[in-house]
């Protein structure tokens, strides 16, 4: 895709946005305005933006746990992802679903997911389904590493070949499973390797913290998918700098590590780039920034300010009328 | 009318459902030309291909998110489980997943599927392919439980859990499969969430579920001699649940035997019971609610000892006629 200066506007607004959000949920959390736990994806942003921005507005994502930065990447409304962190009854699932399970279906955002790998099957579906459905649509289905392990996965690259479903499954490889290192069979490489295994028509990894990398490779992918050429798997190599959630205490890794990988921040690196490229000014890149931490003290704002649920209102929706 | 086995009912639904709308299609293992391990699906290959008939390596738990997802974004996939043992395998998808995105996405979606398996012992089969485990999906907010006993309800059922917004399991007894009974060549539907009286009586209520009901309306039979008369009622549909017949019924007679083939202890004689505990029909009752079941094991292989581990009609006349003449 050629990089535009509103593309390049949108990519680093889309990263900042991320991550403020999150910025603004460990604060929020820290303050006690939440309950619950959540799952921060700071450091990985190129992942998310680099990824979807090459879907049409009519395609899907798929996402998993840690998927704040997936939901803004696909044009979630801020205030209402932010209403749904806080559990209000007008953000997107109505405070049921929360941090973990944030869904805007309309948006084509069919839903992050707390069992790890639990995603991937449903990705399978979704692309019979859209094969089905003949509209040219695909999806995008986001896992961890730690998802590469389960048995979920397995099946599911079978299904996936076998029915040749316009799916791109990208692995965000961030290095940990909770606190298993994705440094014995996990290794990116590995992961990478299924698909050719499981005779997909391509698999790779890319330098998940380069947003130009991680979208020529997640761009060819969605090409051939779309036109019937079948699924692919792609690995972004990437870091997560936070723990695992808010239990983590970081005992199975070093300060020195976590310095080292913020010195690989995705979003200065493509600031750097856009910047050298005269695509923006520096100038223009400090307002782009200013402006993603107002939306979000906005959607915080918002957020405040929106209902609790009704608990007369706590069974419905469970079934389908 | 014309006569048709349970297991032809089940097909001719799933036919007639495919020819009308066309978001219907079949996912399971060897459905295709092997025509599923119980022939339920023989010849839909033939007749709808291979892009509706969707053969599926082993992959219980890959196939079950399969046809959640599709149904995510519209599609009405029929899994096929080839054994309700297999559902261990599939709970992920199910429990976690279909029966929850609905309601934890805010009523934003919806996922019209169903998940077909046969449950049961009486074949032989052993411990791994002869278990009934109605008790744990009834346990889940979410999911529907249907369990047809004959072959007209069976294919109404079928039917009314294709055109449901929602995902159903729908547990077919084994040993239905070659029952045979009048079914109408047209479509229709039966509610679910709707029992129905098999035999009507004045003596006691049983309600049975599954294979149970033809056993329990056998011992009525043997019991009438006696000049016991039995009223039978088959839930149908476990979630949701028609309380009002079985409350109904429980007043009439005052007195219900529950007779299920899955192990007593935390099965769904015990939610029943607690049913009718807590309704109106508590002050009808002549004695204690009694409840027969599964015997406290795994479905082992020798013929005898398989027998023996689940309810027979011998079984049932002895508990029914126990309670006929209990007086408390």
């Amino acid at each position: 895709m050629k990089l535009t200066k509103e593309n390049a506007e949108q990519y680093l607004l889309q990263m900042y946005q991320i991550r403020a959000f999150e910025e603004q949920a460990e604060k929020s959390y820290m303050a006690g305005k939440i309950h619950g736990t959540m799952h921060l994806s700071i450091g990985q942003e190129a992942s998310a933006v680099g990824s979807i921005s090459t879907l049409e507005p009519t395609d899907f994502i798929i996402g998993h746990h840690r998927g704040h930065g997936l939901c803004i990447s696909k044009g979630a409304d801020l205030n209402l992802m932010m209403a749904e962190f806080y559990g209000k009854e007008n953000g997107y699932c109505r405070g049921r679903g929360g941090s973990m399970h944030i869904a805007d279906i309309a948006g084509g955002n069919l839903g992050a997911n707390g069992v790890v790998g639990g995603g991937i099957p449903l990705a399978v579906g979704i692309g019979i389904g859209l094969k089905m459905q003949a509209e040219n649509r695909v999806l995008l289905a986001f896992f961890g590493d730690g998802a590469a392990s389960t048995g979920a996965f397995h099946e599911s690259m079978i299904l996936a070949v076998l029915y040749q479903v316009p799916v791109v499954f990208i692995c965000e490889n961030n290095q940990y499973a909770m606190s298993f290192a994705a440094n014995d069979w996990t290794t990116s490489k590995k992961i990478a390797a299924h698909g050719e295994i499981y005779g997909m028509a391509e698999s790779c990894s890319t330098d998940g913290n380069d947003l130009l990398e991680v979208q020529s490779a997640v761009e060819a992918a969605v090409k051939r998918a779309r036109e019937g050429g079948g699924p692919s798997l792609i690995v972004n190599d990437t870091y997560r700098w936070r723990g695992h959630s808010k239990s983590d205490r970081n005992r199975y890794r070093t300060k020195e590590e976590i310095e080292d990988w913020k010195k690989k921040d995705p979003i200065v690196k493509f600031r750097k780039h856009v910047v050298a490229k005269k695509i923006l000014t520096e100038k223009e890149a400090e307002t782009i920034k200013e402006q993603a931490y107002a939306d979000i003290e906005a959607a915080r704002i918002f957020a405040e300010a929106s209902p609790e649920p009704d608990v007369a209102t706590l069974e419905e929706g469970v079934y389908a009328p | 009318m014309r006569e048709i086995t349970y297991l032809e009912a089940i097909r001719e639904a799933m036919t007639q459902e495919m020819e009308r709308d066309s978001r219907v299609f079949l996912i399971g293992e060897d459905i295709g030309e092997y025509g599923g391990a119980f022939q339920v699906t023989y010849g839909m290959l033939e007749k709808f291909g291979p892009e509706r008939i969707l053969d599926t390596p082993i992959t219980e738990l890959g196939l079950t998110g399969a046809a959640t997802g599709a149904a995510l974004i519209g599609m009405r996939p029929i899994a096929e489980i080839m054994f309700m043992d297999f559902t261990t395998l599939a709970s992920e998808q199910l429990v976690n997943q279909a029966a929850k995105l609905r309601f934890m996405f805010g009523g934003q979606s919806k996922v019209p599927m169903v998940l077909r398996t046969p449950a049961g012992s009486g074949t032989g089969a052993a411990e791994h392919h002869s278990q009934s485990f109605e008790n744990w999906f009834v346990h889940v907010p979410g999911l529907k439980v249907v369990m047809p006993t004959t072959p007209y309800d069976v294919k109404g059922l079928l039917v009314s859990a294709i055109r449901d917004d929602n995902p159903v399991v729908f547990i077919e007894h084994k040993l239905l499969y070659k029952t045979k009974g009048d079914v109408p060549e047209e479509l229709y539907e039966i509610p679910l969430g709707k029992a129905d009286v098999k035999r009507e009586g004045k003596d006691l209520t049983i309600v049975a579920t599954a294979i149970m009901v033809q056993r329990s309306l056998q011992a009525a039979e043997e019991l009438a001699k006696e000049g016991i008369d039995i009223e039978v009622v088959d839930p149908r549909t476990l979630r949701p649940l028609d309380t009002e017949t079985i409350v109904n019924s429980v007043k009439k007679t005052g007195k219900v035997l529950i007779v299920h083939e899955a192990v007593k202890t935390g099965g769904f004689g015990g939610e029943l019971a607690g049913i009718i505990a807590e309704s109106e029909a508590f002050g009808y009752l002549d004695a204690p609610i009694l409840r027969l079941a599964g015997r406290e094991v795994p479905i082992p292989y020798n013929r005898n000892l398989e027998y023996n581990s689940v309810p027979q009609v011998e079984n049932i006349v002895e508990k029914a006629r126990e309670l006929a003449n209990l007086r408390v």
